[in-house]
């Protein structure tokens, strides 16, 4: 998943350098704010650590060999800030001093293992982790599907990478100036070798070692534990973040709603068993499906099951509503707070369930 | 992040991995000795070499003509030779390597890219285009020409000069150090990942099951951590008796000569001329 030279246009390079430096910016405020403690020489230990688990070979089952990069273990024990600037460093030195990445890519190459890869593991292991005990085998399992899914989302962003070179960058020729496969290609290349041998690699060395932590220093293991932490010191306060953020940003997403409604068209798959009958619908079914031209009768099966169930808030336009866009807003009202019931009922079970079973204790 | 197949008869993952970890170590070693020699890129600031090789790198990769991209890979070579560097060493060390990787994916897109047909291949009707010719052509060339720069500039410039240059595109200060410390880390961990490894087949006897392998690996990959984090509280202890207190200092102390100007203009105008001609 090293991008060497030549393969990504200029242009890419430096937008990728571009959406990289915000990033790396706040990651290294973080830094500087924590500079008294440990964590300047961890990050450089652990920077070295991820650039010798490349060179390490793993067999795995099936009679392959692989090598992981170590996202999701510097994710679990740094977190994502840091763990960004870890595998940002190791893959720069890599760049520059072994020839694995290309220079001109080391953007490209940080945003999509460094950057997406930390936030997509930190994401993973949050969400299954939950808040059970640091020493839990959740949490071993936990790690394992974040260093799993880190590297598969790294890959995907890289063929996503490749595959538009060739729309975009051509010669007079027509003959694609960088990355010639097409999207088509590049994605399915990509992600063959990743959803099996490399995702394993890696999914094996994150569970593993995150194992190996708790049996030799589950203290490494408290950065991204949250709530566990908390659990284990009942005598603390918890820390409890504040949601306003999010509630604004909810609201200011519901108001906004009504743009929804400038954009033309139907979602490809998404036609109504009436669009067939209209022949610029029909059209655009074609365009959007490489011309291949839509029956001019809804297919059966569609419009028997098209009857089964009239939604009340259908095509998100009530009918007692005159204006569209209040339609809209009402529609994004009414499922937000239906998602958010939702949620509620469910925390509020699972916590009678957490609360009712005697808890691990934890180291 | 390979995956290859493991038809090796006797040779296991160790001895897989000493030989990586072996090479790893050699070409640090052997840049340290070539950057203390005495050819011309040695002289020079490592400023004006960063500055200079990248933005060779950057003119093959906006040349959209392969003989300009040649014209850059030819500087580099002619570059290595007045630097003292073995041309055998980066046949074998970057093209040889570089072109492996890079003819497997540029080999595809030979028969994929459409266009005018030039050859079709006897009894398989697989079709050869201009275009894709020239695109794996690009690929390949432009691959070999920034390994090849890329090469050049480790192998004439001390790695710490190289990451204290990186001053000079306002990388932060912090950044720079965590950098210059990962390096010397990087070659410390080796060590101990290669003795480690070496003592571990010195106590093999007879071939080990895939499972066992893996048992293995993930073992001395947790030692190897368990070391990481013990060093890096020593690390930190010694920075602290030594009055580190969160303020980074490094010394820029590097100075420009005549020398050092006159080979600015040149890396500016020969730049400059690459990308005027390869439009």
């Amino acid at each position: 998943m090293h991008i060497p030279d030549g393969y990504l246009s200029p242009s890419t390079c430096a937008a990728f350098y571009a959406g990289s430096t915000p990033f790396w910016y706040v990651a290294l405020q973080r830094v500087k704010r924590a500079m008294h403690t440990r964590l300047v020489p961890l990050i450089s230990l652990f920077s070295a650590f991820c650039f010798l688990i490349m060179m390490f070979n793993l067999p795995l089952p099936g009679g392959t060999t692989g090598h992981a990069v170590g996202i999701g273990l510097a994710t679990v024990v740094l977190g994502p800030w840091a763990a960004m600037l870890a595998v940002s460093v190791a893959l720069i030195i890599q760049a520059l001093f072994f020839g694995d990445g290309g220079i001109t890519a080391i953007g490209a190459n940080c945003f999509n293992m460094a950057i997406v890869g930390s936030l997509v593991a930190y994401v993973f292991y949050r969400a299954i982790a939950g808040r059970s005990p640091i020493i839990s085998f959740r949490r071993v399992v936990a790690a394992g599907l974040a260093g799993y899914a880190a590297i598969n989302v790294s890959a995907l962003f890289a063929a996503i990478e490749f595959g538009v070179q060739p729309l975009l960058y051509k010669d007079a020729s027509g003959a694609p100036l960088y990355c010639p496969y097409p999207l088509s290609v590049s994605i399915p290349a990509m992600m063959i070798g990743h959803l099996t041998i490399a995702g394993m690699a890696e999914l094996i060395v994150s569970a593993g070692l995150v194992a190996f932590l708790q049996w030799s220093d589950p203290s490494l293991l408290k950065a991204t534990a949250g709530n566990a932490v908390a659990l284990e010191a009942p005598g603390r306060p918890r820390k409890t973040r504040s949601l306003q953020p999010i509630w604004i940003g909810l609201c200011v997403l519901m108001i906004l709603t009504p743009l929804g409604i400038l954009a033309t068209g139907t979602a490809w798959g998404e036609w109504m068993a009436s669009d067939f009958a209209s022949p610029s619908i029909r059209q655009q079914i074609a365009d959007s499906s490489l011309h291949q031209p839509a029956p001019s009768a809804a297919p059966r099966g569609l419009e028997q099951m098209y009857q089964l169930w009239t939604a009340p808030f259908s095509r998100y336009a009530p009918p007692y509503i005159r204006s569209a866009g209040f339609g809209y807003f009402l529609s994004a009202m009414f499922g937000a707070g239906l998602v958010m019931l939702v949620c509620f009922l469910v925390v509020r079970l699972m916590r009678g369930f957490v609360v009712g079973r005697p808890r691990q204790p934890a180291v | 992040m390979t995956g290859h197949h493991h038809a090796r008869g006797r040779r296991g993952f160790i001895e897989y991995t000493i030989d990586g970890l072996h090479s790893a170590m050699d070409r640090a070693m052997y840049a340290d000795r070539s950057a203390s020699g005495r050819g011309a890129l040695q002289q020079l600031d490592p400023r004006v070499k960063v500055a200079g090789l990248a933005a060779l790198i950057l003119a093959s990769a906006m040349a959209a003509k392969l003989w300009v991209i040649a014209a850059v890979l030819l500087a580099a070579v002619v570059l290595a030779a007045i630097s003292y560097l073995s041309i055998w060493m980066i046949a074998t060390r970057v093209w040889f390597a570089t072109l492996t990787f890079t003819a497997a994916f540029a080999v595809p897109a030979l028969f994929l890219t459409p266009g005018t047909i030039i050859y079709t291949l006897p009894g398989l009707l697989w079709t050869i285009t201009s275009q894709g010719l020239t695109t794996a052509g690009f690929l390949i060339l432009r691959s070999e020409t920034a390994a090849t720069l890329a090469l050049v500039l480790v192998f004439t410039t001390p790695w710490m000069h190289i990451l204290k240059a990186l001053r000079l595109f306002r990388v932060p200060v912090v950044f720079v150090v965590i950098l210059g410390m990962t390096c010397r880390y990087i070659l410390l961990l080796l060590e101990n990942a290669h003795e480690m490894f070496e003592s571990r087949k010195s106590r093999t006897v007879g071939p080990m099951t895939r499972g066992e392998q893996r048992r293995i690996a993930i073992a001395s990959t947790g030692a190897l951590l368990g070391r990481t984090f013990q060093l890096s509280g020593e690390v930190y202890l010694a920075m602290q008796s030594r009055g580190f207190r969160g303020e980074v200092y490094i010394l820029d102390d590097f100075r420009m000569q005549a020398m050092d100007w006159a080979a600015a203009i040149g890396f500016a105008s020969l730049t400059a001329a690459l990308v005027w001609v390869g439009r």
